[in-house]
């Protein structure tokens, strides 16, 4: 028998039993369906965050004390100013440093209070970071060295406490100080829940003075392109290594960054994918159920094709194709229904979809493997009737 | 019912010792010219530990082009026999040759190929696909030939045409009546040219003028075409239509008319006690 025939016949098989054949499709649907919207909700989640990333500045690298892992308290900072002019020197162009000092502080105006994110720096972040400005300017050498009480504020700190009104010229309290507003920043969004629209950026010598600390957090560095991340980051670190002979200090790179929410990220998606694998699994369960009742159900038509000439492996490829054609139509409808779904998420929900041509090919795969692993069992029984007995039935 | 046409001429030329030319109703005189020689045939069935022997050691010869009626009590092993003669099943002991070939020399694909190719089979209870129409339930011995989907249509709408359905190639088995269900049947059993048709109580389930129409076509297969029928039935009018009764009883030939009129032309006879 020609496998065209086998497969004109399975279709036949497949339309003549509508009801069931769609219900049974109806779990590897889902299986699939689960896969491609689960797949592009973990894919379209690690998107985002890198692109959140990426959005921090290029070719950042970022040092602070101690050693930096998950959860771990925060070592008491070691690192202050000079070091900050020292790892200037180090890396030669004095604008592709700056500095950090953190602290959460209430901001005031009148009676809008929020709380924000104090972070002294200077005059070197646009320099280092992606920031651009909406108005005003940037912090300044002078204001660094002056210790002026000025502040450039994040775009949403500046909404909360003047609204719509040009807050540039006006007064904020911070921490009981009054500063002046001299820069408003974009906004940029959230990266790793640092909301950095809502930082509110003054002179870091002000910044200590308020604090009542000499030391700083962090000191950010940006390399001159991608191929000089790596040689700068080790460059610093050996200098500092120097300088402090026994202390650890550690330099976060942009890269590193994304290769650990990558790698973190790929395998939540793994772990969805797997989830929605289950389901599919469980839809071959319900093939194989299917196919079972099927062949007992057709255990005379089984016997007469085999009187009629029908070999063993006739009978075993016809309700193999009818298996594989059941879960590969399932398949293909889940994958229709996924994409679909994983677009409407997209459109109409926060969370973020991207469709991968892997899943899609994987879904398709899988489904088509799953009508083979749970078609064959029944195909063989099928093709074990002995004729004799399948006439005899009634 | 208008007539139906005469049946198609026997086409059956791929295998060379097809071409012996039968004149129906005369018994062929040698081996190789038998359809079927068995050879103290027996067949036990094991049921939980306790053994069943349907048939106790049948001997018979069957030439080509012969009409024959297979009659007995019910569960004397009639049905037995004529799976064994179909090669639907293979003896316990004995030998059986068919066509001259040894059955037992043949693996299960040999012999479905055989069943394919020289054995039509018509059932009691048809045994059609009952939501395939009549056209694909003829020709569906031909698809496990390999034979083209067009000369299949064709040679499955002669034979439709033959027995008289020349009318109902769309319809499905249960749209139609018995007796043209088993008219599809016969179709179906003489599409692929076969040597032998084999009818297991073909009547069985008709009433008497759809019988009559089933054996008169039955008849008509076997004047024309030559084929040789070989026929189960326990109504004796039916059994009397055949030139030859073959009487089983408790898995035994308790009379052949055949061997009684030829004088030992059989290898050897059932008959005992
Ligand atoms: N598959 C089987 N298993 C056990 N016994 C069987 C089987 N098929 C037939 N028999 C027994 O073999 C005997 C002959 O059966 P069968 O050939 O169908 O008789 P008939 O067709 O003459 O009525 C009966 O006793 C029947 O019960
Ligand atoms: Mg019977």
């Amino acid at each position: 028998m020609r496998t065209a025939e086998a497969l004109r016949m399975a279709v036949e098989a497949l339309r003549v039993n509508r009801l069931r054949s769609g219900l049974t499709m109806f779990g590897v649907i889902i299986g699939v369906l689960s896969v491609v919207i689960l797949v592009a909700i973990g894919t379209g989640a690690k998107d985002a965050v890198e692109r959140e990333i990426a959005g921090l500045g290029s070719n950042i690298i970022l040092v602070v004390p101690g050693q930096v892992t998950l959860g771990a308290a925060p070592t008491q900072s070691r690192l202050d100013l000079s070091d900050v002019a020292y790892v200037r020197r180090v890396v030669g162009d004095p604008s592709r440093v700056t500095v950090a000092v953190n602290s959460g502080e209430p901001v005031r105006v009148g009676r809008n209070e929020v709380f924000a994110t104090l972070t002294g720096t200077d005059e070197n972040v646009p320099g280092v970071f992606d920031r651009p400005l909406r108005r005003g300017r940037y912090l300044s050498e002078t204001d660094v060295d002056t210790r002026r009480r000025v502040a450039v504020l994040g775009s949403e700190v500046a909404a909360k406490l003047f609204g719509d009104v040009d807050p540039i010229g006006r007064q904020v309290t911070v921490a009981g100080v009054r500063f002046r507003v001299v820069g408003l920043y974009e906004t940029v969004g959230a990266t790793f829940g640092v909301a950095r629209d809502q930082e509110v950026h003054i002179p870091v010598t002000t910044a200590q003075r308020l604090i009542g600390m000499n030391r700083i957090n962090a000191v950010a560095v940006s390399a001159s392109g991608p191929d000089e991340i790596e040689p700068l980051r080790r460059r610093v670190l050996a200098a500092l290594a120097e300088r402090y002979p026994g202390e650890r200090f550690s330099a976060v790179t942009q890269t590193q960054l994304l290769g650990t929410v990558g790698t973190v990220l790929g395998m939540l998606t793994g772990v969805l994918a797997a989830i929605a694998a289950i389901s599919l699994l469980v839809g071959g369960v319900g093939v194989s159920n299917i196919m079972l009742v099927g062949v007992r159900e057709r255990t005379k038509e089984i016997g007469l094709r085999k009187a009629l000439g029908a070999r063993g492996r006739d009978v075993l490829v016809q309700f193999l194709i009818e298996a594989v054609l059941l879960t590969t139509i399932g398949g293909l409808a889940g994958i229709v229904l996924g994409v679909g779904g994983a677009l409407l998420i997209q459109a109409v929900s926060p969370v973020p979809a991207a469709i991968t041509w892997w899943s899609i090919v994987l879904a398709f795969g899988v489904s088509a493997g799953v009508g083979v692993f749970f078609g064959v069992a029944p195909a063989r029984r099928a093709a074990r009737l002995d004729p004799v007995v399948a006439l005899r039935t009634e | 019912m208008t007539p139906p046409p005469p049946l198609p001429e026997d086409t059956a030329a791929d295998a060379g010792e097809d071409a012996a030319g039968n004149v129906p109703g005369n018994a062929p005189g040698n081996a190789a010219e038998s359809a079927f020689e068995a050879i103290g045939l027996t067949r036990s069935y094991r049921l939980d530990g306790v053994s069943v022997d349907a048939l106790r050691g049948v001997s018979l010869r069957i030439g080509r082009g012969e009409f024959v009626a297979i009659v007995g009590p019910s569960g004397s092993g009639k049905s037995t026999l004529m799976h064994l003669l179909g090669c639907l099943d293979r003896p316990t002991n004995g030998v059986l040759r068919v066509g001259g070939v040894d059955v037992s020399t043949l693996d299960d694909i040999r012999l479905a190929e055989l069943r394919n190719q020289t054995i039509g089979f018509v059932f009691q209870s048809f045994h059609l696909l009952a939501r395939t129409p009549a056209l694909d339930n003829v020709a569906l011995p031909l698809v496990y030939r390999g034979v083209a989907r067009a000369e299949r249509r064709a040679r499955a709408r002669a034979a439709l045409e033959a027995v008289g359905l020349g009318h109902r190639l769309d319809h499905r088995p249960s749209q139609m009546s018995g007796g043209e269900q088993q008219r599809v049947a016969i179709a179906r059993a003489l599409v692929g040219d076969p040597q032998v048709v084999l009818a297991d109580e073909p009547t069985g389930n008709l009433d008497t003028r759809n019988g009559a129409d089933v054996m008169a076509l039955l008849e008509r297969l076997n004047a024309d075409n030559g084929v040789a029928v070989v026929l189960v039935t326990h109504e004796p009018e039916v059994a009397g239509r055949a030139r030859r009764q073959i009487h089983v009883r408790d898995g035994r030939i308790e009379l052949d008319t055949g061997v009684v009129a030829g004088g030992g032309r059989a290898g050897g006879s059932g008959e005992d006690g």
